[in-house]
């Protein structure tokens, strides 16, 4: 070790035999990171939301099926689950179609990623809505009910609203949590961040892989901060004025 | 108004009511008291169907509650009610309380609702705060807040479960005055309370509940004007609370 020879800047050397450079690989692999998370966000969100609310109604079958999906994707290891998506569903489904999603399919890595990430955080967004909900007065939703509201508009404006504020900050780790998690896309062949570090080091070899594996370690750190501020900005927008959390 | 027929209802084995029937008509100022455990707030809960029982049935206005076909979001509408907890809605302004329910169920246009909330808040003495959040005011201030609440529906009977329980003694006063006025009115009204002086000033009939049953259902004057014809567990009950 005392020999290594420090070089940061062996990002902006030549890859070899090629025109291009290493840190284009990088730029290029954080652009897929911030897309897979992000769109898997969306995903986890929008479902979490509708699962985790479907455990708390009051029809049995309704939020038995809810528990069932979080159960299952929850207990299964995220790049389990990924590999069941892309290598083993195109083989369960009718021949035209798995033929579909080996061969046809654009960006199959990338776009089974978003789906198989969506969906595994969807079940942690949908304990945490759900336990957000459960956190609310009890008096709250028959207060909704006895003004006339239905069900469904009762949870939209009364509970809903409050349990999102109720669980931002547990949901901040949870969006800070998918960027972190987006790695495990490069298992199927997403060309994300840390795919681009395994390119890097395993087969180019350049001579400062130490510096490289740092660096990515760095931008990602650097992600899931700003992920964490933007939830923090977020909390503060929408903090309800003398309103104490928990003090209910 | 309310009629009130042979209502049982379970928690699993557990009896809470029995065989309840009473009424309460039109104009009716109706106080329901008892010990804690008795039954009465589950009792008044049942009347706009919050909580569901087993057995009898009970009629809003022609509209009975037991009946699988009846439109429970529309006969609740029309009944107001005034939780002891108060419930307003924490992330809407005192303004956007009032107004919601009667946009989404009553279909009126935001600036008809806001005008219709901001004369009930002169009522009840709140104009000021109109702007403000829930967590910005006292109990006896969001207790009157949610009593506009319920007002602005134009409800046909009014329900109050408790509502000074939880308030600090010096907010009472002030909840309680805005119902008396109320009553004055003319609303029809059904109140779990043991404030014995709202009930001397303003009730009609008091029931008293003990153990899930209804045990003394009479006019006022009947109830504190003639001790000896109560019940045991009635005089015993009064004789708790009026000692002071």
């Amino acid at each position: 070790m005392s020999q290594y020879q420090w070089d940061w800047l062996v990002i902006f050397e030549n890859v070899t035999d090629t025109d291009e450079f290493y840190y284009q690989w990088l730029i290029s692999g954080l652009g897929w990171t911030l897309l897979i998370a992000l769109s898997a966000w969306v995903i986890a969100l929008i479902l979490g939301t509708i699962i985790g609310t479907a455990r708390t109604l009051p029809n049995k079958f309704v939020a038995g099926i809810a528990t069932a999906y979080v159960e299952l994707f929850r207990n299964i290891p995220l790049i389990v689950q990924l590999f069941m998506w892309f290598f083993v569903l195109p083989e369960m489904v009718p021949t035209n179609i798995g033929n579909w999603m080996k061969q046809d399919m654009p960006h199959p890595g990338i776009i089974t990623s978003i789906i198989g990430l969506g969906l595994f955080t969807a079940a942690r967004v949908a304990e945490q809505i759900r336990t957000g909900i459960l956190a609310l007065p009890r008096g709250q939703k028959n207060a909704g009910l006895a003004l006339g509201l239905t069900l469904a508009q009762t949870y939209r404006h009364v509970l809903l609203p409050m349990a999102f504020r109720v669980v931002i900050p547990p949901l901040t780790s949870e969006f800070m949590s998918i960027f972190k998690n987006s790695a495990v896309a490069y298992s199927i062949t997403a060309t994300e961040l840390f795919f681009q570090m395994k390119q890097i080091t395993g087969d180019y070899k350049p001579a400062n892989q130490i510096e490289v594996v740092t660096i990515v370690g760095l931008i990602y750190i650097l992600v899931a901060f700003s992920a964490n501020r933007i939830m923090t900005f977020i909390e503060r927008r929408v903090q309800v004025p003398g309103y104490i959390s928990g003090g209910k | 108004m309310i009629s009130i027929k042979n209502v049982s209802k379970w928690y699993g084995n557990f009896q809470v009511l029995t065989d309840c029937t009473t009424e309460v008509k039109k104009g009716d100022v109706v106080v329901v008291c008892g010990p804690s455990g008795s039954g009465k707030s589950t009792l008044i809960k049942c009347v706009n169907a919050l909580e569901p029982f087993q057995k009898g049935d009970i009629v809003v206005d022609g509209t009975s509650i037991a009946d699988p076909s009846t439109n429970l979001p529309k006969i609740r509408s029309r009944v107001g009610m005034v939780f002891q907890h108060f419930e307003l809605f924490p992330h809407l302004t005192i303004t956007r309380n009032l107004a919601l329910a009667q946009e989404k169920v009553l279909g009126r246009s935001k600036d008809e609702a806001m005008t219709k909330g901001l004369a009930l808040l002169e009522r009840v003495g709140l104009k000021d705060h109109a702007h403000k959040f829930p967590g910005q005011l006292s109990g006896g201030q969001q207790q009157r807040v949610a009593i506009a609440r319920a007002l602005a529906m134009d409800p046909i009977v009014m329900l109050f479960d408790e509502p000074t329980s939880a308030l600090d003694p010096e907010m009472v006063n002030e909840v309680l005055d805005v119902m008396v006025e109320l009553a004055q009115e003319g609303m029809t009204m059904m109140c779990v309370t043991h404030e014995m002086g709202f009930a001397r000033k303003v009730a009609h009939r008091v029931i008293f509940m003990d153990k899930g049953h209804i045990v003394e259902d009479c006019a006022k004057e009947e109830f504190f004007g003639d001790l000896n014809s109560r019940s045991e567990r009635a005089r015993h009950f009064l004789s708790k609370i009026l000692q002071h």
